[in-house]
């Protein structure tokens, strides 16, 4: 399903879409797939990939230690485009998320093309901004691969308005200053940051990401947003158990648990 | 042209290349950096600190024995008698002053040896700023002294146990920090490198090195010099001597990268000679990175150069040609910073021993270019009083009383 199909259709069930996110071969190539494979099957919409990176200067703690793992096992950008081909074929819809210097050494083009052949519908860029982003802009198009950029509560008018304009299949609204990392309670910045988006753009889906971790504040984000983006609180599932059989037992129910929350919003 | 443009691109490189979260303060830090340059109160303050405070303008001495012993005229920007000992302190007290002025009360910085982080306590203490610090774990174990220096400024140094434990991480911790705390403060990075207005900025703090030393060398000898040498690590004293010599095209510029065991071996912090251009810290530039795109960790003697980027500015003047860049080795860098101690009486910073020892490199085929003796102005960036613990285990003096001369200690 492509990402706005995904979205119309929570949005025709009057609920938001779960994305959830995982590191490409954390801890090993075939154990992310089976991470991700869990996930979808347990209730995320759409699996968020990530692509390790050595400086993720984005990411909190958990995402960090996930993603150092990733690569000490000798993950390479080949392998993710393989686990998203494996994730894909499951039928999830699966957007990829990355820094951006990987791409730029694996060739622009050629990411976009290998990455829409693999079955990603999508690409999140964290630390490539619109303004910096013809190249990868024109390469999305050119292969049909839906370009999310961030938006924060820092963004002026101005940029909103650019930075929306630059997007295509949905805008990662994050919810506060700072990196990912479940935090304890909902971000009070994020409702107005949606609520600015939608001025800029009504027609545009926002994803909320930054800082949730239970069913309760995706119940309590998606009231407001269209998709709800969890990272960190999954990838601790796998992180701190004390086997993976565990872990995907306990990244089941917490993926089960966060699209009952999906579900809990109140109706838009 | 004027470089960079208004997006802060040095041709193809430099740039933005950050989170969306942190635009706002970059377009701010650029807004007030340009009030600030058009403000006489604000440079009367710059320079009043420069001068009574920091020491500068910095010494221009003609160092006759290793004149002698290099076979060219060696001029060197004493740097190193600056207060807290390095070129450092221009960009460190521009910086904080410009924090005072956008009313942020906070800052934060990230270091390698230390020495940026002495740099920027010191800056904090004077203007009465928070200054949090942070330094990968394993240097603030091989660096306890700065550590210590900078706890007794009243500096909170935070180890940074995640990635390589080094620089590199410490920058991205400074980062992360920042992107949640950009309202009250501001990140004081050290060199000329990250995202725009940083290069900009960082260049024209620093950029007082060369304009006093164009003066000073045309003061004493009556013309420009042949070619000005630098280290390079991130770029900033480099660029710092540079800059006012770009448009005089008689005059060569060269940047010495730290060769570590040899750009052949892998192992070494040549980004320019021995890496390939991609982005990294928020701008487009020449890296060591593996064909992932993956940052690979980099090596040398010297902290101050053991960073796998370089500043956009370089990686632009090398593709145009208007600097060299060429890599000095570990083993060279340190028979040069002997050679400094023992011709002239002046211990250098290991990383200024790069410029000295690239200096060496050059002086023959200037020589023979120029057919007489070249003039060469070299900045020596730093003193050594941090490095004479590195120093003393490589020449092996700090256990017994035995000196090696250079080529023996393999
Ligand atoms: C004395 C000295 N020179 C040079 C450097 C390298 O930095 P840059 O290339 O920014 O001048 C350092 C960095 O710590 C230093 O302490």
């Amino acid at each position: 399903m492509s990402i706005a199909e995904t979205f119309a259709k929570a949005k025709a069930e009057d609920r938001s879409v779960l994305v959830g996110c995982m590191p490409a071969g954390f801890p090993t190539v075939d154990d992310s797939i089976a991470s991700m494979v869990a996930m979808a099957e347990s209730g995320c919409d759409v699996i968020e990939v990530e692509l390790p990176y050595s400086d993720p200067v984005m990411d909190g703690p958990v995402i960090q230690k996930a993603s150092d793992i990733a690569l000490a096992n000798g993950v390479r950008s080949r392998d993710t485009l393989k686990i998203i081909e494996a994730v894909s074929r499951t039928g999830a819809t699966v957007v990829l998320m990355t820094y951006w210097n990987p791409i730029e050494k694996y060739g622009v083009d050629a990411w976009a093309r290998d990455l829409a052949a693999a079955g990603a519908t999508g690409m999140i860029t964290p630390d490539l901004i619109p303004d910096e982003g013809a190249e990868w802009i024109a390469a999305a198009d050119k292969h049909g691969i839906d370009r999310t950029f961030l938006v924060s509560p820092s963004s002026t008018d101005e940029r909103l308005a650019m930075t929306v304009a630059s997007c295509r299949g949905f805008v990662y609204a994050t919810a506060l200053m700072g990196v990912t990392g479940a935090r304890t309670s909902v971000s009070s910045q994020a409702p107005e940051l949606v609520e600015r988006i939608r001025r800029a753009d009504p027609h545009m889906p926002v994803g909320v990401g930054l800082g949730v971790g239970t069913g309760a504040q995706a119940a309590e984000v998606a009231a407001f947003a269209d998709g709800v983006i969890v990272g960190s609180a999954l990838i601790r599932c796998v992180l701190e158990a004390p086997d993976l059989a565990t872990g995907h037992d306990r990244l089941r129910a917490l993926s089960a648990e966060l699209a009952e929350g999906v579900r809990g919003g109140a109706p838009r | 042209m004027t470089f960079p443009d208004m997006a802060g691109h040095f041709g193809k490189y430099g740039g933005r290349f950050v989170p969306e979260a942190l635009v706002k303060a970059l377009d701010e830090l650029e807004r007030a950096y340009r009030e600030a340059k058009q403000d006489p109160v604000f440079q009367q303050r710059f320079d009043g600190l420069l001068k009574n405070y920091a020491g500068t303008p910095s010494l221009l001495y003609r160092a006759e024995r290793l004149s002698e012993a290099l076979g060219a005229e060696i001029w060197l920007k004493r740097e190193d008698l600056n207060h807290t000992g390095a070129h450092k302190v221009r960009n460190v007290l521009g910086q904080a002053l410009l924090a005072k002025r956008m009313g942020k009360p906070r800052v934060i910085a990230e270091t390698g040896a230390g020495q940026h982080g002495v740099a920027s306590a010191t800056a904090a203490a004077l203007l009465d700023l928070e200054c949090v610090v942070y330094m990968g774990a394993t240097d603030t174990e091989r660096q306890a002294l700065n550590v210590a220096r900078m706890r007794m400024l009243g500096a909170t140094v935070i180890p940074v146990t995640n990635g390589s434990q080094t620089l590199k991480d410490a920058l991205n911790e400074a980062l992360r920090d920042w992107v949640s705390t950009v309202e009250t403060t501001h990140y004081l990075l050290g060199t000329a490198a990250g995202p725009h207005p940083f290069p900009e900025i960082v260049r024209d703090f620093v950029g007082g090195i060369g304009v006093e030393a164009r003066e000073q060398i045309v003061g004493a000898t009556g013309q420009l010099p042949d070619a000005v040498a630098a280290c390079v690590g991130g770029g900033s004293n480099a660029i710092g001597i540079f800059h006012a010599f770009v448009p005089d095209e008689g005059v060569r510029l060269f940047g010495f990268e730290a060769g570590g065991d040899g750009v052949e071996t892998g192992r070494h912090a040549a980004s320019i000679t021995g890496g390939s251009v991609g982005v990294l810290h928020g701008n487009r530039t020449y890296l060591l990175q593996d064909e992932d795109g993956q940052t690979m960790e980099s090596h040398s003697i010297s902290a101050g150069l053991d960073y796998p980027g370089v500043g956009p500015e370089h990686a632009w003047l090398h593709d145009t040609g208007r600097a060299t860049y060429e890599p000095v080795t570990d083993a060279e860098a340190m028979a040069a910073f002997q050679l400094l101690c023992r011709t002239e009486g002046i211990i250098p910073a290991i990383e200024s021993a790069h410029a000295l020892a690239g200096a060496a490199k050059i002086a023959p085929r200037l020589a023979a270019e120029l057919g007489r003796t070249p003039t060469i102005l070299v900045n020596l960036s730093g003193r050594g009083d941090k490095d004479v613990h590195t120093a003393g285990a490589y020449f092996g003096i700090l256990d017994d009383n035995e000196v090696l001369v250079p080529g023996e200690q393999e």
